[in-house]
C-alpha cells in the first residue's frame, strides 16, 4: 500500500487546521475504534461556506482527505457543498488504496453532519435525506 | 537524511558475517546436495553444518532441526503436521489470544474441518496463565501452541511452566519462537517443549528461511511431498543460501548473545525512558521485565499510529504501527486489544523494535524528532484537549 504523493502534500502540509469559536455549524463523525475521527467546522453567510477548518484523529489518509474536503467546499453554496461525493476526494488527491476509500467517505459525511448542524441553528430543521453511509459496510465493530 | 531503522520486528538486517558465508554459496552452491558426486557433497556438507548451528542456539540434537521456508511455514506444519499425525488422541488445541496470524490462521482453517480451539486470554501484560492452560485441557486436546515471545509488546510467556502443564496431562506442546530464538538464550532441553519455530531474518540471517525444532520421537505428517530432503518430513530441493545464512546467523546469536541483549536493551531503555520523560500520556504495553530486549511498544494518546509512522519516515525513521489503519483488515491490532487497552488508544499503538544494527545516536535522533511530531498530530486531533 502506497499513498500518492497528492496524499503525502496534504498529510504533509494539512490546510484549514483549527476549529472556530463561533462556528455556524459543526459536525463530528467517526468512531474512535475504526481509527478515525472527522470534525468540521464551517462559516456560512448568504447561503455560503466562507470559511472551514478540519480536526482529524486518523491515519494519513484521514487527515489528507480532511484536508482536501475543506479546500474543495470553501467558497462553495450549501446546495453544491452536499454534492461532494466521496469518489470526488478521492479523485482529487489522485485515488486512494482501497482499505482507505472508508477516509473519503467520512470527509463527505464530516461535512454534511456540519451542515446539518447549520441548518438544525439556522432553520430548526436539519438536512431531509441524509445520504447513505457506505463506510459501515467496510467496518465491523 | 539520516537513516534510523527501528522495525526490527519486521526484519532485522542481514549480518556482515552472514553475508560473507552465503557468498560462495551463490558462485558454487548449485549442485544437489541429494547427489553422491563431489558438487552434491559440498552442499550436504554446508547443510549439515548448519544444521548443528541451529540446533546448538536452542540446545536441540542436530536431527531435531527441520528447515522451512519461513517461520509462518514452521508454525503451518507443526500444528497441522503434529495434529495430523495424533488424529486417534483427539481433536482439540489450546492457544492463546495474541499468536501471530501464522497461528491463528491455521488453527481458523482448522475449525471449519472439526478441530476444535481454545484461545486463552492474556493479562494486562499479555501473559498467558499456565493455569488457565491446565483448567483448558480436555481428553481431546492434542496440543498446546503458546508463543515463546510476543513481537508486538515484547512478553516473553512463562513457557517452561506452559510445558510442564501440558507433559503432565501427557499433551504435545509448540511455541512460535520467531520473535525470541535468536534473541533471548532458549534452550529446548530444560524448557522440553515438543516443536520449535524460528526465523532467521528475526537474528540478522537473510529472509525466507526458517526452521522447525521436533524433538526426536514425536511424530508429524510432511508439510510438503516429494523427495526425502529433511528426513522425508519437508520436501524439495534445500534453499542453501537461505541455510548456510541462518546456520551463521544463529552461531553468531549463540556467541554474541550476552552482548547483544545487554547493548540492545540498554538503547531500548534509553529510548523508552527518554519518549516517557518528553512526551505525556504515553503508555508502555507488554510486560515491564519479562521481556524482549529491543522491544518498546507504546500507546500515543489522543493520536493514530499511521501518521506517527508517516511523519518519523518522512525523518528517515522506521517503526511499525498497530493501528487499524495500518493494518488491510481496519481493526486494531488483535494483541493490543487482548491486553484490554482501550479501543481509541489502541489505535495510537508504535512499535520501536531496536537490533544489534542501532546506536545511541539512533537513540537521541529519535528523542529528538518524536516528540514535535506527537505534539503536531495532537494539536489536529479532536479528541485532544476536548474538555479545556
Amino acid at each position: 500500500m502506497q499513498y500518492s504523493a497528492k496524499v503525502m502534500d496534504h498529510f504533509a502540509n494539512p490546510r484549514n487546521v483549527g476549529e472556530f469559536p463561533d462556528a455556524d455549524g459543526v459536525g463530528e463523525v467517526g468512531n474512535p475504534a475504526c481509527g478515525d475521527i472527522m470534525k468540521m467546522s464551517i462559516k456560512v453567510k448568504d447561503n455560503v461556506i466562507v470559511d472551514v477548518k478540519f480536526k482529524t484523529f486518523g491515519c494519513g489518509a484521514a487527515i489528507a482527505t480532511s484536508s482536501i474536503s475543506t479546500e474543495m467546499i470553501k467558497g462553495k453554496t450549501i446546495d453544491e457543498a452536499l454534492k461532494l461525493t466521496n469518489k470526488a476526494v478521492a479523485e482529487a488527491l489522485d485515488g486512494l488504496p482501497p482499505a482507505k476509500m472508508h477516509c473519503s467517505v467520512l470527509a463527505e459525511e464530516a461535512i454534511e453532519a456540519a451542515i446539518d448542524d447549520y441548518l438544525k441553528k439556522t432553520t430548526g430543521k436539519g438536512l431531509e435525506k441524509k445520504k447513505s453511509h457506505a463506510h459501515e459496510e467496510h467496518h465491523e465493530h | 537524511m539520516e537513516k534510523v531503522y527501528m522495525d526490527n520486528a519486521s526484519g532485522t538486517p542481514v549480518h556482515p558475517k552472514v553475508m560473507e558465508a552465503i557468498m560462495p554459496f551463490l558462485k558454487d552452491g548449485f549442485g544437489n546436495p541429494s547427489n553422491l558426486h563431489q558438487f552434491g557433497r559440498i552442499i550436504s556438507d554446508a547443510i549439515q553444518a548448519a544444521r548443528g548451528q541451529v540446533a546448538n542456539l536452542v540446545h536441540a540434537k542436530p536431527n531435531e532441526i527441520i528447515f522451512t521456508s519461513s517461520g509462518t511455514e514452521a508454525n503451518n506444519f507443526a500444528i497441522k503436521g503434529i495434529l495430523a499425525a495424533h488424529k486417534k488422541k483427539g481433536n482439540h488445541i489450546i492457544t492463546s489470544q495474541i499468536e501471530h496470524f501464522s497461528v491463528l490462521n491455521p488453527l481458523k482453517s482448522l475449525e471449519k474441518s472439526g478441530v476444535t480451539v481454545t484461545y486463552l486470554p492474556v493479562d494486562k501484560y499479555g501473559m498467558v496463565n499456565p493455569d488457565d492452560v491446565k483448567n483448558a485441557i480436555t481428553p481431546t486436546t492434542v496440543m498446546v501452541s503458546i508463543m515463546y515471545a510476543n513481537g508486538e509488546i515484547g512478553t516473553i510467556e512463562p513457557m517452561k511452566e506452559i510445558v510442564a502443564v501440558a507433559r503432565e496431562k501427557g499433551i504435545f506442546s509448540h511455541t512460535d519462537a520467531v520473535a525470541a530464538a535468536g534473541n533471548v538464550p532458549i534452550d529446548v532441553s530444560d524448557v522440553y517443549v515438543d516443536a520449535l519455530s524460528m526465523s532467521a531474518n528475526q537474528f540478522n540471517g537473510p529472509p525466507g528461511i526458517g526452521a522447525l525444532y521436533l524433538r526426536e520421537g514425536v511424530r508429524i505428517l510432511p508439510f510438503m511431498e516429494g523427495g526425502i530432503q529433511e528426513g522425508g518430513r519437508r520436501a524439495g530441493t534445500e534453499n542453501i543460501i537461505g541455510i548456510v545464512g541462518m546456520g551463521k546467523a544463529a552461531e553468531l546469536a549463540k556467541l554474541e548473545m550476552p552482548q547483544r541483549l545487554s547493548k540492545v536493551q540498554g538503547l531500548r531503555n534509553q529510548l523508552r525512558d527518554g519518549i516517557l520523560k518528553n512526551i505525556n500520556h504515553m503508555y508502555v504495553n507488554g510486560h515491564p521485565t519479562n521481556r524482549l530486549p529491543g522491544n518498546l511498544s507504546l500507546c500515543i494518546e489522543y493520536i493514530e499510529g499511521e501518521s506517527v509512522l508517516l511523519f518519523l519516515d518522512m525523518q528517515g525513521i522506521a517503526i511499525s504501527s498497530g493501528s487499524a489503519c495500518t493494518s488491510r483488515s481496519l481493526k486494531a491490532s488483535h494483541v493490543i486489544m487482548a491486553t484490554g487497552v482501550d479501543a481509541a488508544l489502541a489505535q495510537g499503538t508504535v512499535l520501536f523494535s531496536l537490533g544489534i544494527g542501532n546506536s545511541a545516536s539512533d537513540v537521541e535522533y529519535v528523542l529528538e524528532k518524536l516528540p514535535p511530531i506527537v505534539e503536531r498530530l495532537r494539536q489536529m486531533s479532536p479528541l485532544y484537549n476536548r474538555n479545556r
